[in-house]
Order: C-alpha cells, then sequence, then structure tokens
C-alpha cells in the first residue's frame, strides 16, 4: 500500500494504538494534520506547545503508556523543551514529533528551521532526524520501543515537510532490533539471593522507593515485601503512591521536606533498600553523612544511577519489576522459618515512635487558612480517591506531605526537574485518559500563570479539571529560603499583583471561586468538585506559612527545622 | 586522576560524534583526544577516547557512553594489555647548522621526513605515548611551529599476559 509519509506516521500510530495526542499545528507540519481527520487517533489542540507536551507526560504518568505529541518545526519545537527535559528527568515515556523544513533547506538559516534534534539532544533519551522516507515507519517503531523500554524517557523525531509528503510503500515491522541497545532487565540471582540474606540478618531494616517502582509498575510486590516482612518504607516524591500512604509501616517522604520519622529511620537504618531511586541531592542531604550505618543496596535499571551519589555496597541492576518479584519469591519460602514480625518490631517500634513524636503537622492557631489545612481537606472529601497534579513550590511540598497516596500513578509531579507549569496541562492529559476521575491541580499563584492558556483546552475538550490555588501571594517557596537564608530580602518573590483568578477562570468558560475564610473551605471544595467543567478556587492562604520539616540544603538529614 | 584508553564502537549514524562529545561536556569529563573511524563492519565506527579522571569518574563515562542508544560496546583498554599508537606531524625549523642534527634524531626514532624546504623539515611519527612525549620534547629546542596530531588508536593485545 503506497502512502504519504504524513499517512504513514499516522498508521504507525494507529499501529502503536495511540488514542490521542496533543499538539498545535505550523506550516511544517500541516501535511500531518491534513491527514489527522481520517485516522482513528484523536488530536487534542492545546494553546501552547508547552502545554501539549506536560500534557502528553501526564497522560503518561496516570496510564503508564506512552504520551504522544505533535508540534511544528522552529518556535513549536523549541516550546516544548522545558517539557522535554521535565519529562527526561523523571523518566517519563513520551514521544515528540516535531516538524523540520524540508531537506534542501536543512542547514540553510530557513524560516522557522531549528537544529531541534541537536538542542534535545542532552534531554531526550535519543532522538531522530528522519533522512529518508524509507526509514519513517521504522524510526516510530524504534522511538515508541526506546521511550518504554530500560529507564523509560522521551524521544523526539524530527519530521521534514518533504518526508511528509513522499509517497513510499507502508509496511510496520512487527520487532525492534538494535544490536547497541539492550538494557539488562532481569536481575543477577546471585546477589538478589545476597539481598535475602542482608534482610535475615538485619535489625533495622528501610525499604526506600522511587519513581522507578511506578514506571515499571512494581508497586505491588514492593507492598507485599514491605507488609509481609515488616519493613518500614519511606519514598521519594517520585515514588509516592507505590507503597499505601495509609499503611502504618509507611513513613513518608525523605530528603529535604521529608518526615522526621523517615530522615531518622535513615539515619538509624543498618540496610536500606533503595528501589527505583536515585539518591538525588534533595533526598540524600550531605551525602557523607546519609545512612551512615547501613549497609546499602540499590536497585536501579539504570546502572549509571548506581555508585553516582553514594557508595552501594550491593549493587543490583534490573528493571524493578522482575527485581522485586524475584525478591518475593525468594523471602516467601522463608515465612515458614523465620519470623519477619517479631525480628523487626523492636526497629518498627522505634520507627513508629519518631512518628508519633513529631508527625507532620503545622500551627493551625489563627483564622487564616493554612495551605495543610486545605490539602487535608482535599484528602477528606476525595477520601484519596483522585488524581493529583501539582505545580512546583511550596504547594508541591504540602500535596506531598497531607495527601496520602494509596495507588501509583495518582500523584503527577515534576521531580527532577521542578518545572513550575508543570501541573495543569498534565492534569488535563490525564483526565483525557480518565474522563470519570476527579482529577486536582494544586497550585501555587505564582506557577498557574505559567501555562494558564491551557484553561482554554480544558474548557474546549470539557476537561474538568479542578484547579485549586494555595494562593499566598508569593513565591512561595522562594520567599521561605530568602525568610530562612537571606535575611528576609524579599527580592522578586513578592506576587501580589495578581490578575483576578475568578473572573479569569469565567473568561475561559471555566467555573471560578474565591475562599478567604477558614470556614468556607470545606463547602466550597466540595461544590467545586462537584462541577462538571473545570474549575479554579482561588484561596488566599496564609501568607507566609513555610514547608516544614526542612534539611537545609547541603546539611545532614538529621539536621531539621521543625514546625 | 589519570589517563584513560577507552575503545567505543558505535553504529555509525548521524550525530554520534556529537552525543558522544555532548555526553562528556554536558557532565564536565574531560576529554584529553578522540579519534573516530569506520570499523570493516558496515556502519559501525571505532571510537578512541582518551579521558581523564578519577576511578569514579571513569566508572560513570563508561556506564554513561553505554547507555547512549548508539554505543554497541565499550571497553576500558588501560586495564587490559593494549597497543597504542598516535600519529603527529611535526613542522620543524631545520636551518642548515641544525638539519644534521635534527636528521639524526629522526633516525633513532625511526620517524620519516615528509616534506622539506630551506629552514623547514615536516616530520611524521607514529608511537605510543611515550616515545611522541619523547621526540616532541628533544626537538622542542629546536622551534616546534606547527603540530597536527590524530589522537590516540588502540586496540587490546590477542595475548593478556599476567605480569
Ligand atoms: C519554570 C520555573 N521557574 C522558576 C522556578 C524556581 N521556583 C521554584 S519554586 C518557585 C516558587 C513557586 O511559587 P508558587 O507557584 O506561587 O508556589 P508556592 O511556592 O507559593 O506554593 C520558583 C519561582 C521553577 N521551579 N520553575
Amino acid at each position: 500500500m503506497k502512502l504519504t509519509g504524513a499517512q504513514i506516521l499516522l498508521k504507525c500510530l494507529e499501529e502503536e494504538g495511540v488514542d490521542v495526542m496533543f499538539g498545535f499545528p505550523g506550516g511544517a507540519v500541516i501535511d500531518i494534520y491534513d491527514e489527522i481527520p481520517n485516522s482513528s487517533v484523536e488530536h487534542i489542540l492545546v494553546r501552547h506547545e508547552q502545554g501539549a507536551i506536560h500534557a502528553a507526560d501526564g497522560y503518561a504518568r496516570a496510564t503508564g503508556r506512552v504520551g504522544v505529541c505533535l508540534v511544528t518545526s522552529g518556535p513549536g519545537a523549541t516550546n516544548t523543551v522545558t517539557g522535554i527535559a521535565t519529562a527526561y528527568a523523571d523518566s517519563i515515556p513520551v514521544v515528540i514529533f516535531t516538524g523540520q523544513v524540508p531537506r534542501a533547506l536543512i542547514g540553510n538559516d530557513a524560516f522557522q528551521e531549528v537544529d531541534i534534534v541537536g538542542i534535545t539532544r542532552p534531554c531526550t533519551k535519543h532522538n531522530y532526524l528522519v533522512q529518508d522516507i524509507e526509514d519513517l515507519a521504522r524510526t516510530v517503531k524504534q522511538a515508541f520501543y526506546l521511550a518504554r523500554l530500560g529507564r523509560p524517557g522521551p524521544v523526539l523525531v524530527d519530521l521534514p515537510k518533504d518526508i511528509q509528503q513522499q509517497v513510499a510503500e507502508f509496511e510496520y515491522p512487527d520487532s525492534v532490533s538494535m544490536r547497541s541497545y539492550k538494557p539488562t532487565r532481569k536481575p543477577h540471582i546471585g546477589q538478589i539471593r545476597k539481598v535475602v540474606k542482608l534482610l535475615k540478618k538485619a535489625k533495622r531494616p528501610l525499604i526506600y522507593s522511587g519513581g522507578g517502582v511506578i514506571t515499571s509498575g512494581s508497586h505491588e510486590d514492593l507492598t507485599w515485601l514491605g507488609q509481609t516482612l515488616h519493613i518500614p518504607v519511606t519514598s521519594t516524591l517520585m515514588g509516592l503512591g507505590a507503597f499505601p500512604g495509609d499503611d502504618e509501616l509507611f513513613l513518608g517522604m525523605l530528603g529535604m521536606h521529608g518526615t522526621y520519622a523517615a530522615n531518622m529511620a535513615v539515619n538509624n537504618c543498618d540496610l536500606l533498600l533503595a528501589v527505583g531511586a536515585r539518591f538525588d541531592d534533595r533526598v540524600t542531604g550531605k551525602v557523607d553523612t546519609f545512612a551512615p550505618n547501613a549497609t546499602i543496596v540499590h536497585i536501579d535499571v539504570d546502572p549509571t544511577s548506581i555508585q553516582k551519589n553514594v557508595s552501594v555496597h550491593v549493587p543490583l541492576v534490573a528493571d524493578c519489576k522482575p527485581a522485586l518479584a524475584s525478591l518475593k519469591a525468594e523471602t516467601e519460602g522463608t515465612l515458614d522459618e523465620f519470623d519477619w514480625a517479631a525480628d523487626h518490631k523492636p526497629w518498627v517500634d522505634m520507627v513508629q515512635g519518631w512518628a508519633k513524636e513529631h508527625p507532620l503537622t503545622y500551627k493551625d492557631d489563627s483564622d487564616s487558612i493554612k495551605p495543610q489545612f486545605v490539602v487535608e481537606k482535599i484528602y477528606e472529601i476525595t477520601k484519596g480517591d483522585a488524581i493529583i497534579a501539582t505545580e512546583v513550590g511550596q504547594n508541591q511540598m504540602w500535596a506531598a506531605q497531607f495527601f496520602k497516596y494509596t495507588r501509583p500513578n495518582t500523584l503527577l509531579t515534576s521531580g527532577g526537574l521542578g518545572t513550575m507549569g508543570y501541573g495543569f496541562p498534565a492534569a488535563l492529559g490525564a483526565q483525557r485518559a480518565f474522563p470519570d476521575k476527579l482529577v486536582i491541580d494544586i497550585a501555587g499563584d505564582g506557577s498557574i500563570q505559567m501555562c494558564i492558556q491551557e484553561m482554554m483546552t480544558a474548557v474546549c475538550n470539557k476537561l474538568p479539571v479542578k484547579i485549586v490555588i494555595l494562593n499566598n501571594g508569593y513565591l512561595g517557596m522562594v520567599r521561605q529560603w530568602q525568610e530562612l537564608f537571606y535575611d528576609k530580602n524579599y527580592c522578586a518573590t513578592c506576587m501580589d499583583a495578581q490578575p483576578d483568578f475568578v473572573k479569569l477562570a469565567e473568561a475561559y468558560g471555566a467555573a471560578g471561586y474565591r475562599v478567604t475564610e477558614k470556614k468556607d473551605v470545606e463547602k466550597t471544595l466540595r461544590e467545586a468538585f462537584a462541577v462538571d467543567k473545570p474549575v479554579i478556587v482561588d484561596i488566599r492562604v496564609e501568607k507566609e506559612e513555610n514547608v516544614y520539616p526542612m534539611v537545609p540544603a547541603g546539611a545532614s538529614l538529621t539536621e531539621m527545622l521543625l514546625v | 586522576m589519570s589517563k584513560h584508553t577507552l575503545s567505543v564502537m558505535v553504529e555509525n549514524e548521524p550525530g554520534v560524534l556529537s552525543r558522544v562529545a555532548g555526553l562528556f561536556s554536558g557532565r564536565g569529563f574531560n576529554i584529553y583526544s578522540l579519534n573516530v573511524a569506520p570499523t570493516l563492519e558496515k556502519g559501525v565506527s571505532l571510537m578512541t577516547i582518551v579521558a581523564e579522571g578519577d576511578d569514579s569518574i571513569i566508572e560513570q563515562i563508561v556506564k554513561q557512553l553505554r547507555k547512549l542508544v548508539p554505543t554497541i560496546k565499550v571497553k576500558d583498554l588501560t586495564e587490559l594489555h593494549s597497543v597504542e599508537r598516535e600519529m603527529v606531524l611535526l613542522k620543524v625549523n631545520a636551518e642548515d647548522s641544525k638539519r644534521a642534527e635534527i636528521l639524526r634524531i629522526v633516525d633513532i626514532f625511526r620517524c620519516k621526513v615528509v616534506d622539506v624546504s630551506v629552514d623547514e623539515l615536516t616530520i611524521e611519527v607514529t608511537g605510543d605515548q611515550g616515545k611522541i612525549s619523547a621526540i616532541i620534547n628533544l626537538l622542542t629546542r629546536f622551534g616546534i611551529k606547527e603540530i597536527a596530531r590524530t589522537g590516540n588508536v588502540a586496540m587490546r593485545r590477542s595475548m593478556q599476559i599476567d605480569l
């Protein structure tokens, strides 16, 4: 069957089972747009390309499938770079198609030409410039394969306009064979047995779980291990939801804004089982004093993550899924002979003692609305049954601390890059994937203004995302640093000149609410969540509230500032 | 800090060199020299990279290289018995009074004179790092006017003898 490049691309997407892509047209992709009406792939038109890539990313995080985004050359392509870097930092599988000027013009500084393959080389897992129509189908197949395989990540495919117009025979390859890319997925059984031995010997074991557990879909085995072997679990921001957040063994996040119990547990554990986590500096604090008494086991599919920041005693290069399944299989046999519960009880008691001593809390002593209180209310009202996206800053940390994530893929947040403007478009991607779910973007007044234009996308596409702005009139997280470490020099962080968010919502055809009294918080949230359209709830919270606990940058995890 | 010679086999696809080079610059790793050329196998190139760093940096470099999609194989030749060669062209001042002495050095080092003029000689040197530094040292006092180096190429020896 002879097809044009544009038709081939869409056929490939259908073959990959892509049901939706997020995009924005332009001259260099007009041929593809010309074919979209003939395809089963739905296209959602955003208002800025950053919205398209974040939406594709949010779709990927919520579903565990590959997200897809389509944009034009030049400015369209460069507008996606922040979103690509965001997906790269958090290992999210997305495939980005960019238009490119015709091959004959490449390198000539043609109108709307940029070397997007060059620009995105350091922030994609891999990228391609398609130079021959005969390579198109295979390249698309490889792009999806690479996006998912091993450590997932964004893959970009740059498509010159003339390739989209050329005609070729279409045949979609059944399989991909790349002699160069073969990540190790299966764990080494000898290493697994070594880990089991260490687990049996350990008196104070701790699981530190990261985003890899979620991307690999291994949360069930992780939960089994923690609960059956009675091992307390702490998590990175990216790992929230992999282990039930309401379980007594769950200590919450560790690190800079981690809980007292989690950070003390890291400091006192004798075995740290790190799974799909990469010892980010926000997690470790001062590396020299991180987990000083522990034998460290590190399971990660990406060998470069192992031994990068901390020195590990037992490295285990493998996909978390087969690795945890194998750990489960090896420990299942010990349940009769070995009393894990009794063995770990003193340690679990100790850890839970820390949790009681310093629970996550805040001073709710004034009439003003505390942002933590709002997040708690959101949790109460939804009973945890919602997909939460966040922006970046204090709002993100409170959303991580005061909402209990009990299932994976329910917290969408930019962890590795910390991208303001991520949450709302990501929420749209998730809402498109799960039209019947309640999807809430917990936002700051600063961040929400970075991609607010996607409100039009939400309204047009009937994506009833609820934005809850914890409006403190500041770029709060930066203000908190200025307060604590820069002598309260609040330079450029005051944001009290603001749009009227209620009117703004209404201008787009969405619903808007404002809350200034504590007593109205719950009632208004309930009302807003029940509305069947996109909503902004602008909640005026205590302006100078801080996120605690806090480990100052570069300090040890035990040097926490508490409430 | 020590120098390691890495032999990296890659798919010869567009952009592969800048992917490798970008990996070094993006992570602040130091490349001492880099040499790339096709191999006998179609579509495969061999890069010889001499990189500087302590053990943990070299370990990261090797892992990061392996992680690149077009990378087929990475070997750190430093831990193996290997043959390493570099080719250097040197243009040296050579007035009449100095010429005989320079030619003697060329002879001792088994180099080749590849170009001559009234007051200059261009010399081709091939050898390992030791030989190259030695001849550069010897010729410096005559005045080296230009130098062009290929960077190392290297290969693992067939016999790995324990010394
Ligand atoms: C695109 C981008 N620019 C700048 C920053 C730096 N930054 C981190 S948190 C923050 C403040 C965010 O303010 P706001 O959205 O109002 O949230 P709050 O901290 O007040 O909850 C800033 C500016 C960032 N993370 N991302």
